[in-house]
């Protein structure tokens, strides 16, 4: 052939599993060898952790750009300057996708939907370079599969292909299917936010902030216009918006408008100003020790609410990874149960509910490796927990309109408070 | 074959999706099924005329093929399926053809003419599919039908088929590059357009096929900028970075008097401040193109263009996608003035909240950036913090950019973090935080002692790689002001009796040997032991107790000589060449003989001179000469297919090549307008003057002004706008900037003007336009003085969106100039309308529906523009002395009735064709229904039901009215695809209580909208339809139309169709598109004496053609 390449973004496509086979290769151009694969298996066995892979590998004649998601690598093969982040943002965007498709984005769920993830690769990349990218754009050429269709297609020879040809790419509002219709129309709004926070041994704050999303689902007849409003726009610091949010908009008046997508999405992601003080919900008191001699150590945590604002502390989990030298773990917890994985040496002590009259408290003795020497440095603790109905950083949705159609929608706003990456040092 | 039919069966009742491999099928007969008999079977599948097996048969295939199995052996019965009806199995068979067709170039031939079939389609969609796949197709003898269906579907009505042209580019090109030169033709064709579907496409194409063209981009530079908010995502990111680019090669550098304070900032201010600078900027011009020589000291400027580009990119460092936002990053990084850099730092600082592939390309950006503009980053600096959880890369790469940022300030904090990550299970990670100790303390004066100490104490750490590293680090420290530490050298030197790690004992040899004059005690006995252990150690440790050796002995040989010649000659024997080669070396140095002369005098020399002290670096320095966020930044290195980052011009380019000629429309602000109105003549025969040459480059602008100014003279007091004319540029961004500035308030007034007339179309609310309609006509007469200022309103609207507007705009906007010029148009617009309505309306209008996702500049959209064109011929003009262009069609519809009252029981239904498109689906006629309620009862939950159709048509239903109380009356707007057929459709309107049975049947003239061609364009489309697309017929006008103007408005009446400028007054000419299929229906009256005329219609279709004469000829003749 013609040794010649002009730049495509995307040349080829494999999904890999974690232990090397490659369930899934699709080429945009001309079809390229696993061999070049071994460039990566070789980085995949140096690596500890999966994630330790890099994301970019340089091979004599390609670039190696890849994801870990779900167990899976989605590694796309480049052959030319492309920005890394064009890529990798939409791998995202195609395990997105299946995760949208299928509910969640696994080995097996992609294996026994190959073909339509074939047709969905085929529709979201034209030469490597994308081309529809939105759910709902997605949806109306290759329907998901549900169980009663798969039935009624086994039986009727039936297909996921929409017989109809889409129309969202060709409007102005891409991201949205014409002729919409529901007989409850509803608009959810979920107000996430996590706290992301690293506290030092004695407790004290070294960083935290908060970091909210709004996931929509919003149900709606025809072609609704929205706009979202909050009492006190003024605590969000940076945000970024689906592309149907109008920007200009909210510049001028800190609204949101915008002609939602149809079904789940994602409105927007907000950064509250570090500045601001964040309340930490709950305060950590640990004791975590190995003795010189004996090969053992002492672990002793409690936990107590801090900064609730009135509400009940739900879902509390505490993960620890011990040291390598950790060989087992005898404690007694005062709530909740503990399991101890001796081949990962990661400690989750799942707590539940927080009383704040009875306090939750794990402590007993950890036993280490006889001869080595005491681990040097304590495991930090990570945090898992969720208050309902409270939105941490005070945010509050003021109102949500909707103009453009007549009938009356069903709304709803509902807060949730979780620990993002929230870890105290010991 | 009775076994492979079981088979069959068997498969076709289990059949899933991801077919399991066939040897896994209990019925295939497990390992006795060769591959070969398998794929017997799956031809046999495909040949049956059962769609449901065909398409079983694909599925299994097309799961081969994602596992990448070789499926290549079925290609001929596979591509029999290529015409196959059904939807699904065509997909798949596209899918397989793609993947094999390299493979069999001869069998693949098969499919192309169902292919070339398909680009003729009327379908936009299965026009665009078709060049998809045949694009793909990477058969070489196929290059010239490739190049002529991407040539045609660069120019198809469709933008959505433009754009897959635009993505065929690329495909063509790699496939035969020979094709490069009509390829940008191509490209520059589509460079033009002016829609953002195709905007981003064609960037790309330009990207892959020829880079270099950066000359292509001037004219389209500007509208480029002005799109991009709307463009998908995708497309976003390849048009910043050629836009990054292109900005380089054209504008000065805007941190070239940067030691000048003011510059910056104020420069700008000035010049975007008020009109008044207007002039300022124009001397700074000649002050620019005379003293080139001068320019490095003269105040800075920058051009409009460039700060154009920055002020539209900045918007989308709030996208949701990380690509985009790196995109806008790094523009800013290398094209703005050092003072604006900052804003990125928040959006790139969110991007460390994605997934951790996406932390890994920004914080390697961040850490290239941190370099230059360390400020920027520094009130972020606790979002730089490392977790436990952090993946190690993500950790050294953080630790990276927190080391970049460390200053005095700070320092303690980061130190403090530091310690704690020295505590870390990792240790790769412990090792890079000890070296960024080390940069610190390099760079940081003030705490150089507090980190020795600090790595002094970690000597003592249980942890041999943490020392060692310490060590390494310490020997860097040291080097700086060894005598001040020869107790750390003391205790270091204790340390080679534990420390194993190689290069630890290297480099503490090599301190010792060093600095051995401030150790003098401690050296020998060092020697000593390692001249004990030598033969043990590894090849590094060898080499650096020869060197401390050789050190030794020319310092201190009475006590070392000895031990040097016992070391030396265990090197001599050593295994190691290099150890051998350097003890004879080194022998030969310093050991004086009788043979050796000269040299041997200047050993002291050699081995003790001062060294300098290493530089502890970023590997991140310097990495900026790549551009920021591309593969080659990232691996430090140029990948292929870089485009380099050019250095700014040393003087900047002409500004002018980014001229457009820009339909006087955009140019006119506010405050012109009065002026304007008076000088409509010269406008006109300046915009026929137009219709021609869109392309001659350097001509344009001049040609332009000529036009202009020759207006201006024509008309007194329209000074001003000949000296606009002559600054075209200028002014054009001079109202750019003002509409930045007033943005808000304008972009709201735009809001207001468009939507309204979006609602009109998009159903409901066609009722409350009624009756604004009818405020509105009593308002009008009273003050005419709010009315022009609304028009101001409107045309002020219309310029901002200038740039994105296509060009049937800019036809709608003469028009609308037109209607401004007049004094008191007697119908009034319905804009206007909706817009006095809504002032008094509720909220609900506000917000109501709109096109773009930003109000900012609207994107082009047929919608939007033909919904201009409509409501402008919603505008009759009886004033003769208006221009010809103008379209007149009586602005009274004309009304059908559906439902007679008698018939419906009291309820009486009217249609007529709104002429409004339907935004919900372009391709379908909007219908405006009027229900009369004449009883005195309520009726309730009026709908539609039962709708029978001929086979393509489609509707959409009108939504339900749920209640018409009694003698009110409401509209309504449906909208019916008639396939460009008169057919009627069929349907039962229904109450809460009767049903009645109606039909709607379109006349031919409203199965077209309007397009707007020029004169050329129409001559060169009529020159395609020649022949058997053509019917001409000679009439005898009317009496009362024989003048130009009945005419128009006598063929508009009669068909949606939009009048195309002419030269000549004797003919007229209007031209449309049929609403589905897009084709082009091109009409011409040409009068000629004592009334007669001759009638021409154009049009693809035959049967619209010759139906359309008829109703034409009717109405001219009665």
């Amino acid at each position: 052939m013609l040794g010649f390449f002009v730049g495509e973004m995307i040349h080829s496509l494999f999904l890999i599993n974690l232990s090397g086979d490659i369930f899934l290769e699709k080429h945009w151009k001309s079809v390229v060898g696993r061999s070049v694969l071994d460039y990566f298996f070789e980085a995949k066995e140096k690596a500890v952790n999966p994630e330790d892979v890099a994301p970019v590998l340089q091979t004599p004649h390609h670039y190696l750009i890849s994801i870990y998601r779900g167990k899976i690598f989605f590694l796309a093969v480049i052959q030319t300057e492309v920005p890394p982040l064009f890529v990798i943002e939409f791998l995202h965007r195609v395990a997105d996708t299946f995760q949208d498709y299928f509910g969640e984005c696994s080995e097996n769920v992609i294996k026994d939907n190959l073909v339509i993830v074939y047709e969905l690769l085929e529709e979201m990349l034209d030469n490597g370079f994308p081309l529809a990218t939105e759910s709902n754009v997605l949806k109306e050429m290759i329907r998901p599969p549900t169980i009663l269709r798969s039935v009624v297609n086994t039986l009727t020879g039936g297909t996921n292909v929409g017989d109809m040809l889409p129309t969202g790419q060709l409007s102005n509002i891409p991201w949205r299917r014409a002729g919409v219709k529901y007989t409850n129309n509803e608009a959810y709004f979920d107000v996430i936010e996590e706290i992301d926070a690293i506290l030092d041994k004695s407790g004290t704050t070294v960083f935290a902030e908060i970091q909210g999303v709004i996931e929509a689902c919003v149900k709606l007849t025809g072609m609704p216009d929205l706009t979202l409003s909050f009492m006190n726009p003024r605590l969000l610091d940076d945000v970024s918006f689906h592309p149907c949010v109008r920007f200009k908009r909210w510049e001028s008046e800190r609204v949101l408008s915008f002609i939602p997508p149809d079904g789940n999405f994602t409105l927007m992601t907000y950064h509250v100003s570090s500045q601001n003080l964040v309340a930490i919900p709950i305060y950590v008191k640990q004791n975590i020790s190995f003795f010189e001699t004996g090969s053992c150590g002492r672990l002793d945590i409690t936990i107590g609410p801090k900064q609730t604002m009135g509400k009940t502390v739900e879902g509390l989990m505490v993960t620890v990874p011990m040291p390598k030298a950790v060989l087992s773990v005898n404690l007694t917890a005062s709530q909740g149960n503990f399991t101890y994985d001796l081949a990962t040496k990661v400690l989750v002590w799942d707590i539940g509910k927080l009383n704040p009259q009875k306090l939750p408290n794990l402590k007993g003795s950890l036993s280490v490796q006889a001869g080595a020497p005491k681990p040097e440095e304590n495991p930090a603790l990570n945090i898992n927990l969720k208050i309902q109905q409270v939105a941490i950083s005070g945010l509050k949705v003021n109102r949500l309109d909707m103009y453009g159609e007549k009938y009356k929608p069903f709304k709803g706003v509902k807060y949730v408070t979780k620990a993002g990456k929230f870890q105290v040092r010991t | 074959m009775s076994s492979s039919s079981a088979f069959n069966d068997d498969k076709g009742g289990s059949s899933s999706v991801g077919e399991p491999e066939y040897g896994h099928d209990p019925a295939s007969g497990g390992i006795f099924s060769s591959d070969y008999k398998r794929h017997d079977d799956l031809k046999e599948m495909l040949d049956s005329n059962k769609d449901s097996s065909k398409l079983e048969a694909m599925k299994r295939i097309v799961a081969m093929i994602a596992r990448g199995k070789n499926a290549s052996d079925l290609f001929p019965a596979v591509v029999k399926n290529v015409a196959c009806k059904n939807i699904e199995v065509k997909k798949l068979v596209y899918v397989y053809l793609v993947r094999y067709a390299e493979e069999q170039q001869d069998l693949a031939l098969l499919s192309i003419s169902t292919f070339q079939r398909g680009l003729k389609d009327p379908n936009q969609l299965i026009r665009a599919s078709a060049l998809r796949v045949l694009s793909s197709i990477r058969v070489t003898i196929i290059v010239p039908i490739m190049m002529l269906a991407i040539k045609e579907a660069a120019s198809d009505m469709s933008p959505y088929v433009r754009k897959t042209a635009a993505h065929a580019i690329p495909k063509l090109y790699s496939l035969d590059p020979e094709q490069k030169d009509q390829l940008i033709e191509v490209i520059e064709k589509l460079l033009a357009d002016k829609t953002t579907l195709v905007a981003g496409s064609v960037v790309m194409a330009f990207e892959e096929v020829c880079p270099e063209r950066i000359d292509l981009i001037h004219k389209n530079y500007r509208k480029l900028c002005n799109l991009l908010i709307d463009v998908e995502e995708w497309g976003q990111v390849v048009i910043i970075n050629m836009l990054t680019r292109y900005a380089r090669t054209q504008f000065l550098n805007p941190n070239i008097n940067e030691s000048l304070l003011e510059e910056g900032g104020g420069g700008e201010k000035t010049f975007y401040g008020s009109e008044e600078d207007e002039d300022d900027e124009e001397e700074e011009k000649e002050k620019k193109s005379e003293a080139a020589a001068l320019a490095k000291r003269k105040p800075y400027v920058m051009d409009p263009d460039h700060r154009l580009l920055l002020r539209n990119t900045k918007p989308l460092l709030q996208s949701r996608n990380a690509a985009v936002v790196m995109a806008v990053a790094q523009l800013y990084f290398h094209l703005a003035p050092k003072a604006e850099v900052g804003v990125i730092a928040k959006a790139l600082v969110r991007l460390l909240r994605s997934h951790s592939e996406v932390q890994y390309v920004v914080l390697q950006n961040v850490a290239t950036m941190t370099i230059k503009r360390r400020g920027m980053f520094e009130p972020y600096l606790k979002s730089f913090y490392i977790r436990s959880t952090d993946p190690t890369q993500i950790k050294v790469l953080k630790l990276e950019v927190l080391t970049n940022l460390a200053n005095e300030t700070n320092i303690s904090t980061i130190l403090r973090e530091f310690q704690t990550y020295i505590k870390s299970m990792d240790k790769d990670f412990v090792a890079a935080t000890i070296q960024a100790i080390g940069r610190c303390a390099t760079n940081i004066g003030e705490v150089r002692d507090t980190c020795l100490n600090g790595l002094v104490q970690l000597l003592s750490n249980r942890d041999e790689l943490v020392v060692a590293e310490s060590v390494v680090v310490i020997k860097k420290l040291l080097q700086m002001q060894p005598e001040k530490h020869s107790d750390i050298i003391k205790h270091m030197a204790k340390l080679t009796d534990n420390i194993q790690v190689p290069m630890a004992r290297a480099s503490i040899l090599w301190l010792i040997g060093e600095y051995c004059e401030h150790v003098p005690k401690i050296a020998p006995d060092v020697l000593r032991k390692m001249a004990k252990s030598f033969t043990n150690e590894e090849d590094i440790v060898k080499l650096q107790i020869i060197n401390l050796a050789a050190k030794l002995y020319l310092t201190n040989s009475k006590q070392t000589k000895l031990l040097t010649q016992y070391v030396l000659n265990l090197a001599k024997y050593d295994q190691n060449y290099d150890i051998r080669d350097r003890a004879r070396f080194i022998r030969q140095l310093i050991v004086p003989t009788e043979k050796c002369g000269a040299l041997s005098k200047y050993a002291k020399k050699l081995f003790l001179a001062l060294k300098p002290a290493p530089v502890l670096e970023s590997p991140f320095k310097d990495r900026d000469h790549f551009q920021l966020g591309s593969l080659s930044h990232l691996l430090n290195a140029k990948a292929g297919g870089y485009q380099e980052l050019p250095d700014w011009p040393e003087a900047a380019p002409d500004p002018s090549v980014r001229n457009v000629e820009v339909p006087e429309w955009t140019k006119c602000s506010s405050r012109e307008k009065r002026k304007e109105k008076k000088v409509e003549k010269p406008f006109y025969s300046d915009s026929e003057g137009e219709s021609g040459p869109t392309e001659s480059a350097d001509s344009e602008s001049d040609s332009a002004s000529g036009s202009e100014s020759g207006s201006g003279s024509e008309e007194s007091g329209s000074g001003s706008e000949s000296e606009e004319s002559e600054e075209g540029s200028e002014s054009e961004e001079e109202e750019e900037e003002e509409e930045g500035e007033e943005k808000d308030q304008k972009k709201k007034k735009n809001k207001e003007i468009k939507k309204p007339v979006q609602e009109s179309e998009s159903e409901n609310s066609s009722e409350e336009e009624e009756r604004k309609n009818e405020r509105k006509r009593r308002q009008r007469k009273n003050d005419s003085e709010s009315e022009s200022e609304e028009e101001e309103d409107e045309s002020e609207s219309e310029s901002s969106q200038s740039e994105s507007e296509d060009s049937d705009s800019e036809a709608e906007v003469k028009k609308k100039k037109v209607k401004t010029a007049q004094t008191k148009p007697p119908p009034k617009p319905a804009k206007t309308d909706n817009k006095k309505g809504k002032k008094e309306m509720s909220l609900l209008d506000l917000d109501d529906f709109e096109p773009a996702p930003s109000p900012q500049v609207t994107p082009v959209n047929n919608f939007l523009s033909n919904s201009l064109v409509t409501d402008l011929e919603g505008l009759s003009l009886s004033d003769n002395v208006l221009s010809p262009a103008t379209i007149s069609p009586s602005s009274a519809t004309k009304s059908y009735e559906l439902l007679h009252r008698i018939t419906g029981e009291g309820l009486s239904v009217e249609y007529c064709f709104s002429r409004q498109p339907f935004s919900p689906d372009a391709n379908m006629v909007a219908v405006q229904i009027e229900f009369t309620n004449n009883t005195t009862n309520d009726t309730k939950n009026l709908h539609m039901e039962d709708v029978k159709l001929q086979s393509g048509m489609r509707v959409k239903e009108f939504p339900e009215i749920e209640l018409l109380p009694a003698g009110e009356t409401t509209t309504a707007v449906m909208g019916i695809d008639f396939c460009d057929s008169t057919q009627a459709a069929n349907f039962q309107l229904c109450t809460h209580s009767r049903k009645f049975f109606v039909s709607i049947q379109p006349p031919v003239g409203e199965l077209m909208r309007p397009v707007f061609l020029t004169e050329n364009e129409f001559k060169k489309e009529q020159g395609q339809l020649m022949g058997m697309n053509e019917i001409t017929e000679k009439l005898m006008l009317d009496v009362k139309c024989r003048n130009e103007h009945a005419i128009v408005q006598r063929v508009i009446t009669a068909a949606n169709l939009s009048r195309v400028p002419c030269g000549s007054d004797k003919e007229c000419r209007f031209s449309g598109r049929t609403v589905t299929s897009s084709s082009l229906v091109l009409v011409t009256v040409a009068s000629k004496e004592e009334g007669t005329a001759q009638l021409m219609v154009n049009c693809e279709k035959m049967v619209i053609g010759t139906m359309l004469v008829k109703d034409i000829l009717l109405a001219l003749t009665q």
